[in-house]
């Protein structure tokens, strides 16, 4: 089921450089949160502290607490594996593996992992994910072909596919659309919507028309310069956001006089 | 400004008489550096009948070295000093590439005629045993035998551990501990065979009073195979993208796993070559195989005991049997169809390791 996730004063550090200082946020379960700001001010890095895959970094490291309906992910005993099974990620270029099927691309939460399901309950996750990523129609006739014979935006969908086959709690989207035309990140973005209903979406997204057309919730990062940390400097009703903000900075940002 | 008055005409927009376009430049003809060719060719001739030398080589590289400063004199007289640059890098890349290949087509080709004439049915399937450097027969059976069973058991003793030792590096080598096995690597990189060789000799042979057998032979080759595998696999595992390691950690797929079912699979025609290549560049040892292995013309399955025959020794075996400074045809035909077979076999190791990794390689279509 779809999780609440609580962060709670957290600094995130490449070695001993500070990249994001004091950020806290309450991320309601079912809802979709955008993450906008300005290239480098840490909204992907944040985005990746919600599953663990920060510290695949070398030098990355987190304090402060995120919390998963409660349970701390950086507290003692936690597995960073099991985290990511319940947070699941799309990254900002797809990336199927390259060596697997689209049918084995699906499954490869399950197939890497080595799980022991039969032929038939692999069959139904993969129809069922195919379908729900909107892909099914356009690649049912040919699940065994490679899954880097799709286009661009097939193949996002595929990886999207891919992040909720495995029934994540949590869904993390790193500017999904970004490489991708007008109508392919139209596909992702309803996507996005009808998946509401059963996952938390967390997107970053540097299109601030897709922030408020996808969005419940909006947060807005910004850093006071180089080498400085980012801050998450507002987070509200995305509606709040994009006409009334109580920020200067993000005005700006959003009004496009920044800088 | 005076141009050759052919280019100038070249050089007028057709729609606008007489006014010279800035974007056309003088050229020299197109077969200028053919003509520059033969007169350095003829010059050097001069040069050579003027000057009494004897041989061809000086004038040879008489010629060469005309080559390229008549065409680089005269490019630059008529297109200019980019363009006469630009004649002089191509000039000098392309004969470095001649002097690149031609080497290596004479000593193929020369293997390949010298060695030829021997090839028969018998020559792959006798050994060696009871003929004599007078008589005509034997073949290289006991030797590729010997060959085929040292790189075997070389590669199965080095591949797991040059492999095993990339993905270390790759994978998990941080700091300190990493820097040193990169350097060490770099370091047996550069060990000479021979040292290999004395290694186990001192170690195997003398540590344990053995007498040389075939699988210590491959141990010196498996010492001198880890370092080659080592650097190939690890740019090849470099080589698999951060994305799809990232991807597979995202889906809650452990480390171990992830390296094992997504880097090795998208990795693996590429480690395929790095260790055909690993196995081929060892094949053609002999300094080791020497303190090591020994030499017999007998047949010997086991390389676990008792001398064994390998195709460098074989040659090397050969060619010692001529009887003091005369040629013995006999002799000197089996050692360069040794040879051959030797070159071959590298080949044979090379095509096979494209026509895998082409196998291996992850389809898009």
């Amino acid at each position: 089921m779809a999780k609440r996730i609580d962060v709670e004063d957290v600094n995130v550090y490449y070695s001993e450089f500070l990249a994001i200082e004091g950020a806290s946020i309450k991320i309601a379960p079912l809802s979709v949160t955008a993450f906008i700001g300005p290239s480098g001010c840490g909204k992907s890095t944040f985005l990746r502290i919600l599953n663990r895959m920060h510290e695949v970094i070398p030098g990355g490291r987190v304090s402060g607490k995120v919390l998963l309906d409660g349970e701390d992910l950086y507290g003692p005993g936690v597995d960073p594996v099991n985290v990511r099974r319940t947070v699941g990620m799309v990254f900002q270029k797809a990336n199927p593996f390259p060596t697997m099927s689209i049918y084995d691309n699906v499954i490869a939460g399950y197939k890497i992992a080595g799980s022991k399901k039969n032929r038939g309950q692999l069959d139904d996750i993969v129809e069922q994910s195919l379908r729900r990523s909107n892909l099914w129609e356009e690649v049912k006739h040919r699940l065994n072909r490679p899954g880097a014979s799709l286009s661009g935006g097939q193949q996002q969908r595929l990886c999207i596919a891919r992040a909720i086959a495995v029934e994540p709690s949590v869904l993390l989207m790193d500017e999904p659309c970004s490489a991708l035309d007008p109508i392919s990140t139209l596909a992702i973005e309803d996507l996005i919507t009808e998946l509401k209903a059963t996952y938390t979406i967390v997107i970053v997204t540097h299109n601030m028309q897709q922030a408020a057309r996808v969005s419940d919730r909006t947060a807005f990062f910004n850093l006071a310069g180089v080498g400085q940390p980012g801050k998450l400097v507002e987070y509200d009703e995305t509606a709040k956001i994009f006409s009334n903000p109580t920020q200067r900075a993000t005005e700006d940002y959003i009004s496009g006089r920044f800088g | 400004m005076s141009r050759p008055s052919n280019a100038a005409t070249a050089a007028r927009t057709p729609g606008v008489p007489n006014k010279k376009s800035d974007l056309v430049g003088a050229r020299l003809p197109k077969w200028a550096p053919y003509g520059a060719g033969a007169g350095a060719v003829v010059l050097a001739l001069g040069l050579r009948s003027l000057l009494d030398w004897t041989g061809w080589y000086t004038a040879f590289f008489t010629a060469a070295v005309l080559f390229i400063v008549i065409l680089t004199a005269w490019s630059f007289s008529v297109e200019g000093r980019r363009r006469a640059k630009d004649r002089f890098a191509t000039t000098l890349i392309c004969s470095s590439f001649v002097g690149a290949i031609v080497p290596l087509v004479l000593i193929l080709g020369y293997i390949g005629i010298k060695g030829v004439s021997v090839f028969s049915a018998d020559f792959f399937l006798k050994s060696m045993n009871g003929v004599t450097s007078r008589q005509d027969g034997g073949g290289l059976y006991h030797a590729l035998v010997g060959t085929l069973e040292l790189v075997l058991i070389a590669a199965v003793i080095a591949l797991p551990i040059g492999i095993l030792t990339a993905i270390y590096l790759v994978e998990y080598g941080r700091g300190k501990f990493a820097k040193a096995v990169t350097f060490f690597v770099d370091v047996m990189t550069g060990v000479p065979s021979i040292v290999a060789g004395l290694f186990v000799y001192t170690f195997l042979l003398l540590g344990f009073g053995m007498r040389p057998f075939g699988a210590a032979g491959a141990i010196a080759l498996a010492i001198l195979m880890v370092p080659v595998s080592v650097r190939a696999s690890e740019e090849m595992l470099k080589l698999v993208p951060r994305d799809l390691r990232e991807a597979s950690y995202a889906l809650g797929v452990p480390k171990w796993r992830t390296i094992v079912k997504v880097v090795l699979p998208t990795a693996m025609s590429g480690l395929i070559t790095s260790s055909l290549l690993a196995i081929a560049r060892v094949a053609g040892e002999t300094a080791p195989l020497i303190l090591l292995v020994g030499y017999t013309a007998r047949i010997n399955f086991n390389p676990f005991s008792g001398d064994q025959a390998t195709l460098p020794m074989m040659v090397w075996d050969q060619l010692g049997k001529r009887s003091g400074t005369t040629s013995n045809d006999l002799t000197e035909a089996r050692a360069w169809g040794a040879a051959l077979t030797l070159v071959l076999l590298v080949l044979i190791l090379n095509v096979g390791a494209r026509l895998l990794a082409r196998l291996a390689r992850p389809k898009t279509h």
